[in-house]
Formats: C-alpha cells, structure tokens, sequence
C-alpha cells in the first residue's frame, strides 16, 4: 500500500426511503473543513435507487464532486451491496479519509469494509483534526463507557476511516451557488450479492421525537421526583420552543420513553440551550450533552457536579423554581 | 445446533470513578464482568440450545483471568469454553483482534457465531462485523430477536426509526442487543458443573495456524492510540442559591442575553 498515492476526502452519504440523512450532511460539513485543511478535493458517495435529483444537495451542502452508485439492489441498506459498492469505490479513486455516520446503517457497514479492505476505522469519533506535522487525520473519541478520551491515529494504513455520531458535527449553509461534478458509477452487482433477505421493512409509528435536532432542550433528571412532574418540564419547553428530553435514571424508571434520553447510551445532543432540572451530572450524562452551548443546571444539591459544566448554575427547588420561570417567561411576552 | 458465542470480559465502567485530585481514572477494585450485549447474546444461544440441542462453545480473547468469563458462561449452560491468550495478541485494535479470533473460529464447526454488538470499555461494535468478514459468511447486526426456521435464521434487525425482519441462511453470524433478552441465572449445579465436568481449552499463537503474525497483535493494528486523557473541566460558571423569584429572574436575563426569547 503505497499511502501517497491515497488522496481526498469521501464522505459515505447515507439514505433512507430516498432521502439523505440529516448525519451525511454533517459530515459533509466535517469532511470540507479537513479537505481544505490538506488542500483536496472532497466527494460524497451516494448508494441508492432513483435518486440523481438529489445529488446537487450535496454539492449545495459542501462536496465538490459527488459519486453515485444506483440500482434496484441499492433501494433499501443490504450489508453485502453497500459494502461491494463502497470498497469497489474506495479500491477505485483511493481516497486518504472517508467518513460515515455512527447510525444502524454506518456501524454496520464500516466495520465490514475496514475489513474487507484492509485498513483502520475508528468508531463514533468526537473530534477530527488534521496533525500539521505529518497530515495525518487525529481521530478522538470517548472510551471506558465514556469516560476517558482517546485519539487515534492510522498511520500506516489507507483510507483512515471514521465513523461519527448525528448531532457531533455541524452542517454548512446550503448555498445554491456551489458547483461542482455528479457521476454515475456502474457497480457490477446482482443477485448472488444478497447473502441475506428481507422479509419486511416496517417502520415504527412513534411520535417523532428528534432531540438531536431542538435548539432548547429541557431535561429531567431523578430530582424531578415522579413521571407526572415532567409537566412543567413539558410547559418550560413550550414557551421556549424547545423539546423535553431526560437522563437515563428516569428512563429507567419509566418516567418517559427511550427517545428523550441524552447520555451515554442515549443520544448525543448539542443544542443552543440545555437546561439540567434534577439532574445530577454523571459523567455518562454529561457525556451526551455537555457540548451544549449554554447549559442552566437547577438542583437542589449544591455538590452535584452537574454544576461543574454548568454556564449558570441554580441551587434551588426545581419545582418551585420552574413554574416561576414560566410565569415570568409570560410577562415578558406579553409586554413586547 | 453448533453454536459459538465471541464474549469479552470488560471492567464495569459503569462504576469507574475519577479520582478527583488527579483527575485519572480509578481502575481498582472496578469489578470484572461479562460484557452486556455478549450475555445476551449467550443467552440467545442457549435459548437455541434448550429448542434444537446442539453445542454452545463460548471463546473470549484475553488475559488469563478472562477465564472467569468463561466461568461464568459455562456455569450458565455453555457446554466449552476456549481461551485464546497470548502475549502476541495483546495491545490489538479491532482488526487484530478480529483477525485472531478469526483464526480460532476457523478451528470450530459452527452454524451460528454470535457476537455482543458492542463492548462497554472500546464501545467501536467493530469486532463482529469484521469476524465475518474474515470468515466470508453474512451477518446480521442490531439483532433484537431471532427464530430458527431449517437451515435458515429469521432475525429482526433494529434500526433508528424501525426493523427489517431478515432472512439469512445459515452458517453466518449475529450481533445482539443487550435489549434483545433476559439473561438466565447460573444455577447452583451449574456452577459446580463448570468446574468439574466443562473443560477450558487454552489456545495460544502456536494452536493457531496463523502464517503472518503482522496480522495480530500491537504490530497488526491499523489503528494506534496517540494519546488518552480523561476530559478537561469544562470550567464551571457562576452559581446562584437565591430564592425562587431571583432566580428565575436571573435565568430570564440570560436567556434575553443569548437571544433564546
């Protein structure tokens, strides 16, 4: 392997039902950034069906070039067919970074390829930067369930990959005005190439529930007390546009369902505003939320070390303090 | 059924502290357990096991105390364990370690080889994907549930937003999900079993037929750590104990000043 010879940065453009995920487009913020930062080019790879009037998207949100690979097989994410159509790609154009998203799909079908063609992934990456002494991509990323921070290197081995978490990266300004090249590549694949079948696609008709993507998110924690206190959790994020999200202990507890949970094992979320209500501040939280812009913590404990990464910090009664801050919130409103 | 199941033994780092002075993690006295998602995972093979008969092998790669992972597993109903330690197969990434217990798998006659989706301490869900790779058979991640029908498995696949019920045919691999079931207890006759009738195999770079050792190990890793820290402070702002009406008052400024209302 001669690592000169690998050039550029790909960015794998996940799809679902035809529309591209709302991660592809982070990384394709991510993935500009590092090109310019090693002065190449950056190209979005597509795998799907019947989606070429999608592609300009991805040049408007940043690629330069964008590769795509259609077929019937493609429709619906099948191990086997992505992963041919990526390394057969990759083995191609030789590219020294691809990124893909740290979703179902991603953390399925990166591993596969790292090991298909022989070469270094780091998974649900935090951090990537370009080491000015040697242009090699420094990958960071939480381990020990989260509690340390490790970066990795792959110096030896091309393409350096990494997969990254929804919500991690930020996605350019679409700007209408970018040009830049779409092709079509034929990948050579059929039938024998579905080592599995699916029998059935059924999504599930959950009440959407997308924290990673509100701006203002209010979060319970067990200083909440009892599910139905989440009400005026639920009330402060009305009046400020925002969603109601919660910390794995109330999850547990069955308070409020899966979805909501930052942290950890839940999801990670950056938003403009992250209020703390009850929330004690376990690392495997603060995990998922601690890049939040401007975090408000109120608790009752003055020693909870939630207020150490809080930006302005409350010692006080949440149930007390809440409804205040609504009515207060009202006041304002109205003498506009 | 032949069923090997890939385990890890993982410290619970659930249980790390900081030690606040220095700001390095505590590593002693964390207890050592059988990696969650792999548990299950067991648990679904010994599930089989109770329907269809058969063998359930357990393999874990490790330390020598990484046998009382192999312990625990036997004395849950696992009928072998293999132990594959070495010094030349420390310090691996995920692709080392896949590449040698690949080796290892190539040894055993399976229908099945089920994986945890991911371990709790390197938390990449890398290693099963890349087994089956090496190996050259299918697999299926994200399995939430799993049926045998002949020759061929019938999983539910768990996605984001939903699931796709899959059809694979057998010999493949599976990684589970630790919402995927209830691992079963060890019984008493169970534990007494597994020291007395179960044997542990231990298997070392020699019992493998590994032609090229830049293939494992710290040298076969692609993937090299620069450097680990444990998180900086974010530094803490200002804290108010004031009464209610203050404080509201107060959160009502700020969010004026960041232009949130």
């Amino acid at each position: 392997m001669n690592i000169n010879e690998y050039k550029g940065v790909v960015v794998f453009v996940e799809q679902r039902e035809g529309m591209i995920s709302k991660v592809s487009l982070e990384l394709l913020g991510k993935g500009r950034e590092l090109a310019d930062n090693l002065g190449e080019k950056m190209t979005a790879v597509l795998i799907g069906y019947d989606m070429m009037d999608k592609t300009k998207e991805l040049i408007y949100y940043g690629a330069d070039k964008v590769i795509y690979a259609d077929d019937k097989i493609f429709e619906v994410y099948m191990t086997e067919p992505y992963t041919k159509a990526m390394s057969t790609i990759i083995n191609d154009r030789k590219p020294e970074i691809v990124l893909f998203g740290a979703t179902a799909i991603g953390r399925d079908l990166a591993p596969r390829i790292s090991a298909r063609i022989h070469t270094g992934l780091t998974a649900d990456c935090t951090s990537l930067e370009i080491d000015e002494e040697n242009n090699n991509l420094l990958m960071t990323r939480p381990a020990f369930g989260g509690n340390i921070l490790a970066t990795i290197i792959c110096p030896n081995y091309r393409p350096q990959m990494s997969t990254v978490r929804p919500g991690v990266m930020q996605k350019l300004e679409k700007d209408t005005s970018r040009e830049g090249e779409v092709e079509q590549y034929k990948i050579d694949i059929n039938e024998s190439d579905m080592t599995y079948k699916i029998l059935e696609v059924v999504k599930e008709e959950k009440e959407k529930i997308n924290i990673e993507d509100a701006n203002v998110l209010v979060s319970g924690g067990r200083g909440i007390g009892k599910a139905d206190n989440f009400t005026i959790l639920k009330d402060l994020a009305k009046e400020l546009k925002g969603q109601v999200s919660a910390s794995r202990a109330v999850v547990d507890a069955g308070w409020i369902n899966k979805d909501h949970q930052v942290g950890q094992t839940g999801k990670t979320v950056r938003p403009g505003l992250y209020f703390a209500c009850g929330i004690s501040g376990a690392i495997q939280h603060l995990a998922g939320m601690e890049e939040s812009d401007f975090i408000i913590a109120i608790n009752k404990d003055s020693e909870a070390p939630i207020f150490e990464v809080a930006d302005l910090g409350i010692v006080g009664d949440v149930h007390k303090i809440i409804p205040e801050l609504i009515n207060q919130l009202k006041i304002v409103k109205e003498n506009r | 059924m032949n069923i090997v199941v890939c385990i890890k033994q993982v410290p619970d780092t659930t249980e790390v502290k900081i030690n606040p002075e220095t700001g390095t993690l505590i590593r002693d006295g964390i207890p050592s357990i059988i990696n969650p998602d792999d548990k299950r995972g067991l648990e679904a093979a010994l599930t089989l096991k109770d329907k269809y008969g058969g063998v359930v092998t357990v393999i874990t790669m490790g330390p020598p105390q990484a046998k009382n992972a192999l312990r625990e597993a036997l004395a849950m109903g696992a009928d072998e364990g293999i132990l594959l330690s070495d010094r030349a197969f420390a310090g691996a990434d995920t692709w080392a370690t896949s590449t040698t217990i690949s080796k290892a798998l190539e040894k055993l006659d399976y229908d099945l080889i089920i994986a945890g989706r991911q371990a709790i301490d390197g938390d990449t869900a890398q290693v099963g994907p890349q087994i089956a790779e090496h190996l050259k058979i299918p697999h299926v991640s994200y399995v939430e549930n799993l049926m045998k029908k002949d020759d061929k498995l019938i999983l539910k696949r768990a996605f984001e937003d939903g699931y796709h019920i899959i059809e694979v045919k057998m010999p493949c691999l599976i990684t589970t999900l630790s919402e995927m079931n209830k691992p079963r207890y060890m019984s008493v006759r169970g534990i007494i079993d597994s020291y007395r009738e179960k044997e542990i195999k231990v298997w070392k770079l020699d019992d493998l037929d590994i032609d090229d050792r830049s293939t494992i190990g710290l040298k076969g890793s692609p993937t090299k750590v620069k450097k680990s820290f444990t998180k900086g402070a974010k530094t803490a702002g200002k804290v108010f104990e004031v009464d209610n009406e203050e404080a509201a008052s107060i959160i009502v400024k700020k969010l004026q000043e960041k232009y949130i209302i």
